[in-house]
């Protein structure tokens, strides 16, 4: 590892540690598969291929790896909701819709290290028994598809794809297929629907789990992008030693998307909970720009409730339970949702204080009221209205009583839709009602609310109850 | 769970406790226990998609217990206290489960279904005044029942497409549409005809029919009655009448064997619209469009209002003394084995009584009824296109109806029958007889609803009630007793067709005690053996299974695969 030489202006930070961007940015590195046998690549599929299918489920779950797409499930755990006894064929399904904003790890590793992708699917279908797999990417990644097909294709040729994989006797196929422009393909079971060919409505819970009835209703295991390559890894070093890195119950690396008002955005991994937000800006990033002041940060990727700069969050339980600012919490799973938000997919958005915060929630608003599904009433009717609002709050068109309303609008999807997505919407307007009212208030004018008032409504019984 | 029978669960509903089967749909239970729960998108015979979210209950299960915590203890009952979830859950599609509690009051359930209701009339237009479904509306019910009253919405609607030609019957106003998706299941699901769908996404879906395809089957405007909202309306029906102006009245469809269950809407006389009406065991919740449309003519120009009698080449209106007076005139010179007499496999079980009446009382020589057997659609329209054909079989005692009718001609055109009574039949369309054969009989009597070349040729021609101006039974292809009952008064001078029977018995010098058509189903009990013991009353809305028949109606038989499924509630 100490020989890996990093593109020049491109080398990791020293507080990173990298294992699934290993090969990321890495000088004389390729995509083909020579270039990554050549590094000891597939040679953990071959380990696992010599294992038992659930003593490889033994190893993730030993190793505590939680999903890195955005909710955090513990992968082993998933694993382990296939039915027994089925006698139904099992899929898997490589989650590479990577569409939340402020996110963009899993294109790196498929533009540049494709085949630990596929040697982290290989090892999984195993561990699951699925004979076929897809990757589901985006429709935006059309580069990454093509280096996808052809990783699949060298596979094939040196005998880590097809019948009868490395003499073991298991057959494997991966497809590559190509989503048409939709967030909420992201969601697993709305992908899954989308690969059946339908519209991609998510679908209700319970079942709650793919596994017990995904794809053509068969029992399907859909992990991300890089929670597959991990398994690899976990493999590689045992998952013993994998838990070592990272903190207890948020094992492992991560991959951390910084962007917004930072002096160098960009892509670190990090042990999850080894670094604090803190060291993140000013450590990794170079720091806020010359003379600003940190505002806020969604610490997980658009849909993570934003965090405010002059807050202070409770951390730990009992005797550890303490109070710290913002620049000390550790990016870890637990601790930013203590902090009252997610560590989600990975993507962090700084804002400093040139950021209008109104500005801000009406371009998530835009986001959420363009990618609604528009399936379940609450996101498709409160995720435009949302943005109707917030549209107005920016124009300088809305009244004070307008900041209100949308944060009822808000309160009306939460935790009443299909789909996590779907709630996820109102997430972002939640928080910054709750954590900037007064500078959203502020961009309202006072004077339009008589514009809403019929005088005559106020002495009718307008009210039925 | 004390006295629990192995498939049974208790359940706790509104503080309540009852027993369900286990699968029971928790919007199923509800409504077993007397408490409806709103919703849009849910309905038992399609698939559950729990898009709506209206049906949004408060659900708790049983606490579980930490390791090295205390189970539970039960009550008195053994029911265990229950732990309510913080979120709501959909009753639509989720089941009951031992032990659940159920809230479909108290605060998280309301303000979820103010929630909804809100947000569903956001983008809505509002325009129930000229809108057809105002009055039967669930949004305006449940804005009433379960709404703010006021809309705190200060934004632009979204404009969609309105007035969209989806298909020949049925219309689409995508504003009012709430997206439930019912009519797409409908088609895609019963109708096996997926031409609906949606496009765009987010508040901006747009519900379409596919390019280059129209909603064309012939069931349609079963997706005009099960959208909740005014979306979609039926070309027939809109504009032409508010609903609340409307008297409802429970009968069967007769364009088929089937018998499917309807309801027709009338007002003051009139026919606006029939709607198929729920019965599980014959035509589920639906009907064919062209059985549905199939009632215009009762108020055309063409119906008969007054008997006729022969006046050279045409006819003159007559009163019915003369009518009978003649009949029995020209009856009373030709022997019983000349006489032959045709009725209708449309007609009633209790006129067919009197049709056997009246054969027996002229001692006539033939009878037999007209025959309609055409194709089965594989859904709900049967092979038998007329609706009592089991009827004959059973009253008049006909085991192969139609056999004679050749035999009826050949005894025409060789003089050997002199006079023909045909009752509430169309021979020249639908029997194969032509005006050659009847100008060879001495006499020729026909009653009908509506004129036709057939009365051309008689020497009386008696106007008949049609089959929504009249009162009996049916049996239905499968053998089931279903009643007809009467929507409107017949017009004019018109009688029920039992009324006819009875006054021709009577004209020619029989004579009996009947004042009603449920006389003459007394009768029946006592003197046709499968009718014993029953009365209208035990017949009721839904029909009584009477005879076996090996018939099924394919539509039936899929359903009842989809609830063995668990698919489909039913």
């Amino acid at each position: 590892m100490s020989q890996i030489k990093y593109i020049a202006g491109k080398e990791p930070h020293a507080k990173e540690s990298r294992v699934v961007f290993k090969n990321v940015d890495r000088e004389g590195w390729d995509q083909s598969i020579e270039t990554y046998i050549e590094d000891g690549g597939y040679e953990q599929q071959q380990k696992a291929f010599k294992m038992e299918p659930g003593d490889i489920t033994e190893e993730v779950k030993k190793a505590g790896l939680r999903g890195r797409g955005g909710a955090g499930f513990p992968a082993g755990l998933k694993w382990s909701f296939l039915p027994p006894n089925n006698d139904k064929p099992v899929y898997l399904i490589c989650n590479a819709d990577e569409s939340e904003p402020g996110t963009f790890k899993d294109r790196y590793i498929i533009h540049q290290d494709p085949h630990q992708l596929i040697e982290g699917m290989a090892i999984s279908c195993y561990a699951v028994g699925a004979k076929l797999a897809y990757i589901y990417i985006r429709e935006e990644f059309p580069e990454g598809a093509q280096i996808l097909e052809t990783a699949i294709e060298e596979a094939h040729k040196k005998g880590f794809l097809g019948k009868d994989i490395l003499g073991s006797g298991f057959d494997l196929e991966i497809y590559v297929h190509r989503g048409a422009g939709a967030y909420i393909c992201g969601e697993e079971t709305g992908l899954i629907e989308s690969l059946e060919g339908k519209r991609p409505y998510p679908r209700i819970k319970p079942p709650y789990f793919p596994a017990a009835m995904g794809l053509y209703l068969c029992p399907t295991i859909v992990n991300n992008v890089e929670t597959l390559c991990h398994v690899k890894h976990i493999i590689g070093s045992g998952g013993e030693a994998w838990s070592k890195t990272g903190t207890p119950n948020n094992t492992g690396t991560r991959i951390l998307c910084v962007s917004g008002d930072v002096q160098k955005p960009g892509y670190f991994e990090v042990q999850v909970g080894k670094v604090t937000l803190g060291e993140v800006i000013n450590d990794m990033c170079g720091g806020l720009k010359k003379g600003r002041k940190l505002k806020a940060v969604i610490p997980g990727g658009s849909s993570a409730k934003v965090l405010s700069a002059d807050e202070t969050f409770k951390v730990g339980r009992g005797d550890d339970e303490k109070e710290i600012t913002i620049w000390d919490i550790p990016m870890d799973f637990d601790t930013l949702a203590a902090c009252g938000s997610m560590a989600g997919s990975g993507g962090v958005i700084i804002m400093d204080d040139s950021r209008s915060m109104s500005w801000v929630i009406n371009n998530l608003n835009n986001f959420y009221a363009h990618e609604s599904c528009g399936q379940c009433t609450p996101c498709r009717e409160g995720s435009l209205w949302m943005k109707k609002i917030t549209d107005r709050v920016v124009a300088g068109k809305a009244a004070p009583s307008d900041i209100d309303q949308l944060d009822a609008v808000a309160r009306n999807i939460d935790g009443r839709t299909i789909c996590a997505f779907g709630e996820a919407a109102s997430w972002p307007t939640e928080s910054f009602v709750e954590k900037f009212r007064d500078e959203l208030v502020a961009d309202t004018n006072p004077e339009l609310e008589e514009a809403f008032v019929n005088a005559e409504s106020l002495t009718a019984a307008v009210n039925l109850k | 769970m004390s006295d629990e029978k192995p498939d049974l669960v208790d359940v706790q509903i509104d503080g309540e406790w009852h027993q369900f089967p286990k699968g029971t749909r928790m919007i199923e239970a509800c409504r077993e226990a007397g408490v409806e729960v709103p919703h849009y998108c849910y309905h038992p015979k399609l698939s559950s998609p729990g898009n709506c979210r209206m049906c949004l209950v408060e659900m708790g299960m049983p606490p579980r217990p930490r390791p090295g915590d205390d189970a539970p203890e039960p009550d008195q009952d053994g029911h265990l206290p229950i732990s309510w979830m913080p979120r709501p859950v959909i009753a639509c599609a989720n089941t009951v489960a031992p032990n659940m509690g159920i809230k479909t009051t108290g605060e998280l359930t309301e303000t979820c279904r103010e929630g909804v209701m809100e947000l569903l009339l956001a983008n809505h237009p509002l325009d129930c005044p000229i809108c057809d479904q105002a009055g039967e509306c669930t949004l305006q019910e449940f804005s009433v029942e379960h709404g703010k009253g006021e809309s705190n919405f200060r934004e632009q609607k979204v404009k969609k497409p309105k007035n969209v030609d989806v298909g020949p019957r049925v219309r689409l106003d995508d504003e009012r549409c709430i997206m439930c998706s019912r009519c797409i299941r409908f088609t895609d699901e019963i109708a096996d005809d997926p031409v609906l769908g949606f496009t765009d996404r987010g508040s901006h879906t747009t519900l379409a029919v596919y390019p280059g395809k129209e909603l064309a089957n012939n069931y349609s405007l079963n997706t005009v009655d099960i959208c909740p909202v005014g979306a979609l309306t039926s070309n027939d029906f809109r504009f032409q009448m508010r609903v609340w102006f409307m008297k409802e009245v429970n009968t069967i469809d007769v364009n088929c064997a089937t018998g499917a269950n309807i309801t027709v809407h009338q007002r003051e006389g009139q026919i606006y619209r029939i709607t198929p009406r729920q019965n599980n065991d014959v035509n589920s919740d639906w009907m064919p469009d062209s059985h549905r449309l199939n009632f215009h003519w009762i108020h055309g120009d063409d119906r008969l209002t007054d008997p006729l009698v022969k006046n050279g080449d045409s006819h003159r209106i007559t009163t019915w003394q003369e009518a009978l007076a003649t009949t029995a005139d020209k009856l009373a010179g030709i022997d019983g084995s000349e006489i032959a007499v045709i009725a209708s496999a449309r007609m009633t079980n209790e006129e067919l009584l009197m049709v056997n009446r009246l054969v027996k009382h002229l001692d006539a020589g033939h009878m037999d009824t007209i025959p309609r057997d055409g194709e089965s659609d594989d859904y709900l329209i049967s092979a038998d296109h007329n609706p009592n054909t089991n009827g004959v079989k059973l009253v008049l005692g006909l085991d192969n109806p139609g056999s004679q009718l050749e035999a009826i001609k050949k005894g025409i055109n060789e003089g050997r029958i002199k006079a023909l009574l045909c009752l509430q039949e169309n021979l020249v369309e639908d029997g194969g007889f032509d005006a050659e054969t009847l100008g060879k009989l001495d006499f020729f009597l026909t009653s009908y609803p509506l004129a036709n070349p057939t009365a051309d040729a008689a020497d009386v021609v008696l106007p008949g009630a049609c089959w929504a101006e009249k009162t009996g039974t049916m049996v239905n292809v499968t053998g089931r007793l279903q009643r007809l009952n009467q929507v409107v008064d017949s017009p004019g001078q018109t009688l029920e067709p039992w009324e006819i029977v009875r006054d021709l018995i009577q004209a020619t010098g029989g004579g009996n005690g009947i004042y009603s058509a449920l006389d003459i189903f007394k009768q029946l009990t006592e003197e046709v053996s499968e009718f014993a013991d029953l009365t209208w009353g035990k017949v009721g809305d839904l029909g009584v299974p009477l005879i076996e028949t090996s018939e099924t109606i394919p539509l039936i038989e899929r359903e009842k695969e989809r609830i063995a499924q668990g698919i489909i509630v039913g």
